[in-house]
């Protein structure tokens, strides 16, 4: 079957002033990102959200948010930045990426929510912006956060949406199937962050769209949440549904994507299916923990060729190649020679996270 | 039947298959079928959503009934304010009316839609089929259901309080007209505020307005009773001149006024004009 594609884009860029970073759509429970190892690799700190509206020499944030984005001489910075990407119909693609990465700014560029500064956007084969009356009911959108109404009931909401669409699904069916009958009753200030997102995704889907947008719709959903959140993305895929997400959840991604984008600092540096993205590259890889400052450059010595190792975390170790018993006999010979005791040495498959932390040198918060 | 059964093979592998028929919940069709509903369909919806939000907003409900209501039996019943031959009811009761439409058609609408573009709404919305001028359209027909039930009350307490208003059936054009045009002005102003200032700011300034607007805007007091130089600004601004062509009628039982009228409307169109240009969505 020929390849049809929903989504085509081709060469965007988008800047922004320094000062007019666009914020996060509204308070997130930073909660839900839990304690995730940060940084690792000192300044590198892109799991720090941009901070608009402050000077940029005097906030962490702003600067790595800068160090993120790649600032250009100008002083603008590049969210996106000379971005391609497709999505086949009836797929469904996970951006995946750090905070600051460019997938936000690269999905509101496909809603018709911000204008592109160069490239070619084409959704369902039409113009974004140009095409936004005939767009509108085709897909579905559900925001990063807010949206909605402070004082409306979560039901009121739903039911407004889905007045907006003529074959709509049943708004009480919708609630009661991402558990939200109990709230429908509930202005929508009240409710809790998980039950924010589930609306959220319910307005996206309640008007049967072809094509959804989910920006990070699994942000601060407990597990329960996460699971009949993915439930109905798998729904909508098997319905025909062409379902694009963002995330930098890896177990999400790799359980629900037929693809996987993964962007850093405005620019696609991987594609693939979770599967050929993890079998790339290296066959397997060791890990060890062993205190921090190890010269690997004289254990690489003691290695094959084409062998890598680097130090993660301080104190943990990747070593990526070949892993068969010479090496692992050779990694702990050089560490016994050396009078270091390697400890929880471990042999594993290459994840989606390893993928990522080896193409972009940040890691995922999760 | 769920979904799954009524469809083909989805269009590639995938490492999952959807959990069918758990506890019932598998009876939504999610197969696409996008459409937009009709207009009317749509406006409906949303006038109706508005309006139970209005309704629903204790503060909107202080500002635009309990407060023009309260002016309206506190200066009739303590009769501090010397209005000449004419009881003070009568007075009052135009001043009020034109009171509660700036309230509604100005302070309540900048400060809600102003909070709706902070949280995001109008972005949200924006993102549906509901194309903009339906959603102003709702906007505008919940201002004027609020309106309408601020008018039945008041004419209801004024009568309670003895209002004898001039002119007859033949003040109800003049009357409709003057509403008409002080609504499209005050819209046009709150809607300028909304769409240009953030939410706080419109909040502070709405009511700021609001406030010298009820002091100046001959709704307790006469402009007469103003020095001559406020009283000339006080005259070019819309709160004295829909309530001083609101008494011009039923008071007075005479015509709106040109001037009144002429001042609404190049209100109305400067800040309208000026709303459509400005307004920012997000």
């Amino acid at each position: 079957m020929a390849e049809i594609l929903a989504i085509s884009v081709t060469g965007l860029v988008k800047t922004y002033s320094a000062r007019s970073v666009p914020s996060r759509s509204g308070p997130r429970a930073e909660s839900s990102r839990g304690p995730g190892r940060r940084g690792r690799r000192g300044s590198a700190a892109p799991s720090l959200r941009p901070a608009p509206f402050t000077e940029v020499s005097t906030t962490p944030a702003t600067s790595a948010a800068s160090a993120g984005r790649g600032a250009s001489f100008d002083g603008r910075i590049r969210a996106v930045d000379n971005l391609s990407l497709s999505v086949p119909v009836g797929s469904v693609t996970a951006l995946l990426g750090p905070n600051g990465a460019g997938k936000t700014t690269t999905v509101e560029i496909c809603e018709g929510f911000r204008r592109a500064d160069a490239g070619e956007v084409r959704i369902l084969g039409l113009d974004p912006i140009g095409d936004a009356v005939a767009l509108r009911p085709r897909v579905g959108v559900m925001l990063q956060a807010g949206g909605m109404y402070p004082g409306a009931r979560a039901g009121e909401m739903l039911r407004l949406v889905a007045a907006h669409h003529r074959h709509p699904l049943d708004p009480a069916a919708l609630l009661d199937r991402l558990g939200l009958t109990d709230s429908a009753g509930t202005p929508f200030r009240r409710l809790s962050g998980g039950q924010q997102q589930r609306l959220s995704l319910a307005m996206a889907v309640v008007g049967r769209p072809e094509l959804v947008f989910l920006d990070e719709p699994t942000a601060g959903l407990d597990v329960a949440g996460r699971r009949t959140t993915w439930e109905l993305i798998e729904e909508l895929r098997t319905a025909g549904v062409t379902v694009v997400l963002t995330t930098h959840a890896m177990d999400e991604a790799e359980r629900l994507a037929d693809q996987v984008i993964i962007i850093n600092r405005g620019r696609v540096v991987a594609v693939g299916s979770p599967a050929e993205l993890t079998r790339g590259g290296a066959e397997g890889q060791l890990r060890f923990r062993a205190p921090t400052g190890l010269e690997l450059g004289k254990l690489l010595l003691a290695l094959p060729d084409g062998t890598t190792a680097h130090e993660g975390p301080v104190g943990h170790y990747l070593v990526q190649g070949t892993v068969d018993p010479q090496l692992l006999a050779a990694v702990t010979a050089w560490c016994a020679g050396n009078g270091v005791l390697a400890e929880d040495l471990r042999v594993e498959q290459r994840t989606l996270e390893d993928v990522f932390v080896e193409l972009t040198g940040s890691e995922l918060s999760s | 039947m769920t979904a799954a059964d009524t469809l083909g093979a989805p269009s590639g592998p995938g490492p999952y298959r959807p959990a069918a028929g758990r506890t019932g919940a598998g009876l939504l069709d999610l197969r696409p079928a996008p459409a937009a509903a009709s207009r009317a369909r749509m406006f409906a919806a949303q006038t109706r959503l508005e309006l139970i939000l209005t309704l629903r907003r204790g503060e909107s409900v202080l500002l635009t009934m309990i407060i023009p209501v309260g002016l309206l039996a506190f200066f009739t019943a303590v009769d501090v304010l010397p209005s000449g031959a004419e009881k003070s009811v009568d007075f009052l009761v135009p001043g009020v009316l034109a009171l509660a439409v700036m309230s509604t058609a100005f302070t309540g609408q900048a400060i809600a839609t102003g909070f709706e573009r902070s949280y995001g709404v109008l972005k949200r919305l924006g993102a549906t089929p509901l194309p903009r001028s339906i959603l102003l359209a709702g906007k505008t027909a919940a201002v004027l259901a609020v309106e309408v039930i601020q008018l039945v009350l008041l004419v209801a307490v004024g009568f309670a309080l003895g209002w004898d208003p001039a002119g007859g059936a033949g003040a109800v054009p003049s009357v409709l007209a003057l509403l008409v045009l002080g609504t499209a002005a005050f819209s046009g102003l709150g809607l300028l505020m909304a769409g240009t200032l953030r939410a706080e700011a419109t909040l502070a300034a709405a009511n700021g307005v609001y406030l010298l607007l009820l002091l100046i805007g001959g709704v307790v007091f006469p402009l007469s009773k103003l020095p001559g130089w406020l009283r000339a600004i006080a005259e070019v601004l819309p709160t004295a001149a829909l309530s001083d062509g609101l008494r011009d009628v039923l008071a007075d039982g005479s015509g709106p006024g040109v001037r009144n009228l002429v001042v609404l409307a190049v209100w109305a169109m400067v800040t309208l004009g000026l709303a459509a240009r400005t307004f920012r969505w997000e």
